[in-house]
């Protein structure tokens, strides 16, 4: 099994649901995040001081899958996210070791 | 006794009133998260304190009879002594001294509050209440003498102060500087980013005190007649005026329109017009308007250049604005009376009250500071005040409705919720 893990822009996340429930997820996670890639954070200017602000909301998607199906949620969240702007964010996969289902106590890809 | 005039003044006690807790909300808005809390707290709190000093002695210092040379009021009226309802300001056709002192009294109460903003998110709670009340017993009761008692020497000098540049705007701006040169600068200050938690609470605020300031303004006349109505459009034409003035200026020198600046020039206005009373035509209140705008715009920027941090601008704002505002109803002023010798009155007036409340403010704030220590620890500091003095926290953010805050610190009662025992 695989953990996906997805940081997009916010607005990015409605997208990126719908596409991933099409192509058969059942269970994900969402966190508001805050961070920055290369594009580093904007300037805000109060009473004329002006603030570095270094890091920028994002979306934290988070779908554990089996492993062949990986690549191809990795695809469809790519494609939902983008805009072709910078700040489009990341996704990334490391292997899982165990997932338990709690209400039921399955284990391994049947928990998924 | 005259009806409408004492309608007009109880209905304007009530709208300065209001304009404390709009402080408050102007004021933390502006702070960081973390204090917000203490930050309302510390204007709203002087709603308490300034009242019963008021009734206690206050009244009486400020607006007894003169002890002689014009410096202060004598001690005839404490506890409100000798003042029944019948009792009238001036001849038969004043209004009831009890209207006249619930309306002065709104004064001393923002007065203290507005030096709240300089000294943001660093301060003991306790060492704030303390300072206060001897800052209102010791500067603001005497000045407010000085300025407004037909005895007093400022008034018999004939600096023009209709409703407190210089007792309430030039008093609290020079004393916040006294007080923040003794308390020193926010951890953190020019280094870590403290941006404003919530700008529409600071709108909110901005718009509550230009309310309020109809009152503070026109109710000044003590009457309702022209002089009342003249200064209420006053105060519009030079609040709208000034909004614009900061506006221009940041757009110019920043690149953006911002709210802050929208609600901080509204309040640049209202500062600068106060002393001018129907003392000037539209046309010298749409002037000062324009001019305190975009100076106090600037003016809010030196703290950077010159490294005192007067964390939310009184200084650039109340003092700034005020000391325009009495220096430019001299020129400015209608009837014949505007020119050098009262540029000479206006100047001699402000700088009095500057010296006099500098060197006590500094010296009380000293005296808080070596008997019970001004300032709050640094672990508070960082922590942030509410939870260290109010045990309390500004908003829940917990995305569980609460349930998570809970489960991590349980309620137990008697027992504040800090490692330690609350130290305000």
């Amino acid at each position: 099994m695989k953990l996906v893990t997805a940081v997009v822009k916010p607005h990015r996340v409605d997208d990126v649901k719908d596409a991933l429930q099409r192509f058969g997820i059942q269970g994900l996670t969402i966190t508001e995040v805050q961070g920055h890639g290369r594009q580093r954070g904007h300037t805000e200017v109060y009473r004329g001081a002006e603030y570095r602000i270094d890091t920028l909301p994002k979306t934290r998607l988070e779908v554990l899958v089996e492993d062949q199906d990986a690549p191809d949620v990795v695809d469809v969240i790519v494609t939902a996210a983008r805009t072709g702007k910078i700040g489009d964010g990341k996704v990334w996969v490391v292997p899982v070791e165990t997932v338990v289902r709690v209400r039921t106590g399955e284990r391994g890809p049947d928990a998924l | 006794m005259n009806a409408a005039d004492t309608a007009f003044v109880l209905i304007s006690a009530a709208l300065v009133m209001l304009m404390t807790p709009g402080l408050a909300f102007f004021y933390g808005g502006m702070v960081r998260v973390k204090s917000a809390l203490n930050m309302l707290m510390m204007s709203f709190v002087s709603l308490g304190i300034v009242t019963v000093l008021w009734v206690l002695f206050g009244y009486s210092l400020a607006f007894g009879d003169d002890i002689g040379a014009g410096l202060l009021g004598n001690l005839d009226h404490i506890g409100l002594k000798g003042i029944r309802p019948e009792t009238l300001t001036g001849g038969k056709e004043g209004i009831p001294v009890f209207a006249f002192a619930l309306f002065q009294l709104m004064f001393a109460v923002i007065t203290p509050a507005l030096m709240s903003g300089a000294l943001a998110d660093r301060v003991k709670f306790s060492a704030w209440c303390l300072f206060i009340t001897l800052w209102v017993s010791v500067v603001y009761f005497p000045v407010a003498h000085w300025v407004w008692q037909p005895g007093g020497w400022l008034f018999k000098l004939k600096v023009i102060d209709f409703a407190g540049g210089t007792a309430v705007h030039i008093n609290a701006g020079v004393g916040a500087l006294a007080a923040l040169l003794v308390v020193g600068k926010r951890i953190g200050f020019r280094k870590d980013p403290m941006r404003p938690h919530s700008l529409p609470l600071v709108m909110l605020g901005a718009g509550l005190l230009w309310f309020g300031w109809f009152g503070f303004n026109a109710g000044s006349a003590l009457a309702a007649n022209g002089t009342a109505a003249t200064m209420a459009l006053n105060t519009q034409i030079a609040t709208g005026a000034a909004m614009l003035g900061w506006l221009a200026y940041e757009r110019v020198r920043h690149g953006a329109f911002t709210t802050l600046g929208a609600a901080s020039g509204a309040v640049a206005g209202l500062v600068a017009i106060t002393p001018s009373g129907a003392a000037v035509n539209a046309f010298g209140a749409l002037l000062i308007g324009v001019v305190a705008g975009a100076v106090c715009s600037w003016a809010v920027g030196l703290k950077f250049r010159l490294g005192y941090d007067d964390s939310l601008d009184v200084i650039g704002v109340h003092l700034v604005g005020g000391l325009l505002g009495t220096l430019l109803v001299g020129l400015l002023a209608t009837d014949g009376v505007g020119g050098a010798v009262q540029l000479g009155r206006q100047a001699a007036g402000a700088f009095a009250v500057l010296a006099y409340s500098f060197t006590l403010s500094w010296l009380l704030a000293t005296l808080v500071d070596k008997v019970i220590g001004f300032r709050a620890a640094e672990d508070d500091e960082i922590a942030g005040l509410d939870r260290a003095f109010h045990a309390e926290t500004a908003y829940d953010h917990s995305a569980a409705g609460g349930t998570t805050a809970l489960r991590s610190a349980p309620p137990t009662p008697h027992e504040a919720p800090h490692h330690k025992k609350v130290d305000a």
